[in-house]
């Protein structure tokens, strides 16, 4: 089973959740697929025993055969090739790898090379496995990076998904082909706001979803009122408390020292098991 | 002209409230949302809309069934599987780049213009704003990013504003990018926990990368004061300028449900450290 975490709005507690829920499970799969900012593991502390190099292809202008016609530059949607007198000019950070270069090359002169975009890394611990993609700063492009990690995927276990704060194609990527969608959201207009997006698109992408209000008391009741209405489930209200910011802000997941919210926890991954196979 | 892009790496840090915040004390700024993705500036600041400009990012294929002979060329070209075995085309996968009408032997795919969102040119009580709204689902956020930026400074010509105040995304990735490249300053904002300790240090690493100059303020300071000496000295070891630190307080929710900004609802002591940030900033700045 896959159940990914979503949100609109950043900040609002989709890490805590996937964290521990993870730690509530019996053979939990945490997939870090918030490749801009991996921070599952800042509180699970996992020793990773494995890191590879997250690579996309970009071309390569074989000099000897060029003739400067630029087709490959006329042809790029992404501004990612650009022919000056007996030069081509490769940006490789705008290539999306699609090829058409090659493809409109007269010549046969362009090649391909491996580019570095960010890192693969797993490990195991407490019988949590845990695997994270990493974004190298500068690099804009998120998504080969989540496909990576979502490569590692191993049904045998529960798959958590901590998926990418926002609404567009990192976030599709991430959630894409999930049994479950939990959307987090907090009580207050923001939070309202982009969970509303988010809703939109789980429902375009037709996944079965419910809501889990973090900080629920901090703000007012339109977030629970917008859900009944929309006849969207609320799986879960964690309690605005001074005791679960604090351990938040030291790294700590609360499950390990809140034993209510562990069976809480527990209880939400049996409704949603129970969900995904009637 | 100066431009400041406020971020944050971690989300749900106060990037916006403090932003609407800023807004609230300038004199002559034009204000910017570049988090298109999940725009919420506009909750506080209510902008009247005077414009309206249709957004277009990459675009996409589309086939013709009735000229398609299932030779499945576009399907094997296809780097992104956006294109199904039955040849449909995948709209959230289709990354615009025409290998498929580049293949096709019979021209029965196209390529056409995506109608990805729509950018907002509007007045506030706090002066111009622009803003945009991303379809969701859509690609290319950090193409809008950069339009709404453009559209932002030609406002700030036009009437004369010293500033364009961006509100810029979450994380490090493409938009952030392009909400960040080529401003005066970037202003991070951090608060005293594991994980928003951690982002910002990333964030000033794609800040570096881009020989941006950063500043830094701390919200919610009071959550974790062991944390907030940690990014303190952080700030003095790197020569960061720290514009303040804000305390944690129910009112920036309390204020948000009833859609002011800050200063708008607090004369106390939220409000004063957000007063003196805003003149760290504008010193930072050299703004008069």
């Amino acid at each position: 089973m896959k159940i990914a975490i979503a949100s609109g709005k950043g900040g609002t507690g989709k890490t805590t959740v996937a964290v521990n829920l993870a730690l509530s499970a019996d053979n939990a799969q945490l997939l870090d697929a918030d490749v801009e900012e991996p921070n599952a593991n800042l509180f699970l502390h996992t020793k990773f025993s494995e890191e590879r190099k997250v690579t996309v292809y970009v071309p390569e202008i074989n000099k000897d055969r060029c003739t400067y016609c630029g087709e490959c530059s006329k042809f790029c949607a992404y501004n990612a090739l650009a022919v000056v007198p007996n030069k081509v000019l490769v940006f490789a950070d705008l290539c999306h790898s699609c090829k058409g270069c090659e493809l409109v090359c007269p010549e046969d002169a362009v090649g391909w090379r491996n580019r570095e975009v960010g890192m693969l890394r797993r490990g195991e611990q407490n019988g949590i496995s845990v695997v994270e993609g990493d974004l190298n700063p500068g690099e804009s492009q998120a998504i080969p990076v989540i496909k990576a990690v979502k490569q590692e995927i191993n049904l045998e276990k529960t798959v958590i998904i901590d998926a990418p704060p926002g609404t567009s194609c990192p976030v599709m990527e991430a959630i894409e082909d999930s049994d479950f969608v939990i959307l987090v959201t907090e009580p207050t207009p923001f939070g309202l706001h982009d969970l509303k997006l988010a809703v939109d698109v789980t429902r375009r992408m037709k996944l079965p979803f419910g809501v889990v209000i973090n900080r629920y008391g901090v703000g007012d009741k339109r977030v629970e009122l917008y859900c009944q209405q929309e006849e969207i489930p609320v799986l879960l209200k964690i309690p605005h408390e001074t005791l679960i910011a604090s351990l938040y802000s030291d790294g700590e997941p609360f499950v390990n020292h809140m034993p209510a919210l562990k069976q809480d926890f527990q209880e939400l991954l049996t409704r949603i098991k129970q969900e995904v196979s009637s | 002209m100066k431009q400041v892009t406020i971020i944050s790496g971690k989300g749900g840090t106060g990037k916006t409230t403090i932003t609407a915040a800023f807004a609230a004390l300038a004199r002559n700024a034009v204000l910017a949302d570049c988090d298109v993705d999940a725009a919420d500036l506009h909750l506080i600041l209510k902008p009247v809309v005077k414009k309206t400009v249709g957004f277009h990012g990459l675009a996409v294929a589309t086939i013709d069934e009735e000229k398609c002979i299932k030779c499945m060329d576009c399907v094997n070209h296809c780097q992104f599987d956006a294109i199904t075995e039955d040849i449909k085309i995948k709209y959230e996968a289709c990354e615009g780049c025409g290998v498929c009408e580049l293949v096709c032997p019979v021209n029965a795919a196209t390529m056409i213009q995506r109608d990805s969102g729509l950018l907002f040119e509007s007045e506030t009580r706090f002066g111009p704003m622009v803003h945009a709204r991303l379809n969701t689902a859509e690609e290319s956020s950090g193409k809008l990013v950069t339009e709404v930026r453009h559209h932002a400074e030609d406002v700030a010509k036009k009437r004369d504003k010293d500033v364009v105040l961006i509100d810029g995304p979450p994380g490090v990735g493409c938009p952030v990018i392009s909400a960040i490249t080529g401003v005066d300053l970037v202003v991070i904002v951090t608060e005293p926990t594991f994980s928003g300790i951690h982002d910002l240090k990333r964030v000033i690493d794609v800040a570096n990368h881009f020989e941006i100059p950063q500043a830094i303020i701390i919200n919610k300071k009071d959550i974790n004061p062991k944390k907030t000496n940690e990014i303190k000295s952080f700030c003095e070891n790197h020569d960061i300028p720290l514009l303040g630190s804000i305390p944690y307080d129910t009112l920036a929710t309390k204020a948000m449900i009833e859609e002011k900004a800050i200063p708008e609802y607090d004369k106390g002591n939220v409000t004063s450290s957000i007063i003196e940030s805003w003149a760290a900033l504008r010193n930072v700045l050299n703004l008069s």
